[in-house]
């Protein structure tokens, strides 16, 4: 993983999926989440894949689909910081 | 004796994951093929698959620079850069996440090379606007060398 996002430990949630897999498990399981676009950055990692892509917000916490060229994509729990209002920010434009 | 002049266009070629052969093979095909042509190719990928590069290639003969595959996508979703064109190498669903990414975040016409077990099942997968060129490539890079020969030179000439 990304040296910052590996810091952190992560809460790993689902492991070596597709990018689909990943979104339609963020989609039923996250009751709150936010589209971003292809690119979007969290820490030192980049959301990867076809859009819809989503972040989703659990309590304090970050749900994230993270991409690794050769292990598939993973869904990942981090703590939000000021990441969950920037994503809340987005909605209102 | 490839050209290695002044090269306005720029190719990004994009390397993932390093597991099946054929990769970097026809990934300095390709380079060979962009410098023939004026286009000049700039790598991207994973450590794995950039030391390999070097390996191949340690005269710098066909490949100039090769970053990393992470700050390239933040130069382009910054704006700093962005290319031509943009060979994506895919064998895996990774792969297909990453080409897709492009095909949004770069203005550059996105090629996705797929090879590999499985190709003909990734390239069904693909939903998004680029060129797919597929063949089902493992160790013997020709399926997959022979498709190319027949997109490189409209590739490179579309864009002038």
């Amino acid at each position: 993983m990304g040296g910052c996002l590996e810091a952190m430990k992560p809460e790993i949630l689902l492991s070596q999926s597709s990018f689909k897999e990943a979104r339609e498990f963020i989609r039923k399981n996250i009751k709150e989440y936010y589209e971003v676009e292809p690119g979007y950055r969290i820490l030192d990692v980049h959301i990867i894949g076809v859009p819809p892509l989503y972040v989703g917000i659990e309590g304090d916490q970050l749900v994230f689909p993270y991409t690794k060229p050769c292990h598939g994509t993973f869904v990942v729990k981090i703590p939000g910081g000021d990441e969950i209002a920037r994503l809340r920010e987005r909605k209102k434009k | 004796m490839v050209e290695t002049g002044n090269l306005k266009n720029e190719a990004l070629l994009l390397l993932g994951c390093p597991q099946v052969p054929v990769q970097t093979s026809l990934a300095l095909y390709v380079a060979h093929n962009l410098r023939k042509r004026g286009c000049r190719p700039v790598i991207a990928g994973t450590t794995a698959a950039r030391k390999l590069m070097e390996v191949a290639d340690p005269g710098h003969y066909y490949i100039e620079e090769m970053n990393d595959i992470d700050d390239t996508i933040d130069e382009i979703t910054g704006k700093q850069r962005d290319y031509d064109l943009c060979f994506v190498f895919i064998h895996n669903d990774s792969g297909i996440a990453y080409a897709g990414t492009m095909a949004y975040i770069s203005s550059a016409r996105v090629y996705a090379l797929i090879f590999g077990e499985h190709a003909e099942e990734l390239a069904e997968e693909i939903e998004f606007p680029c060129e797919i060129v597929a063949a089902k490539a493992v160790h013997n890079p020709m399926p997959l060398k022979r498709r190319i020969d027949e997109v490189m030179e409209w590739a490179v000439v579309s864009k002038r």
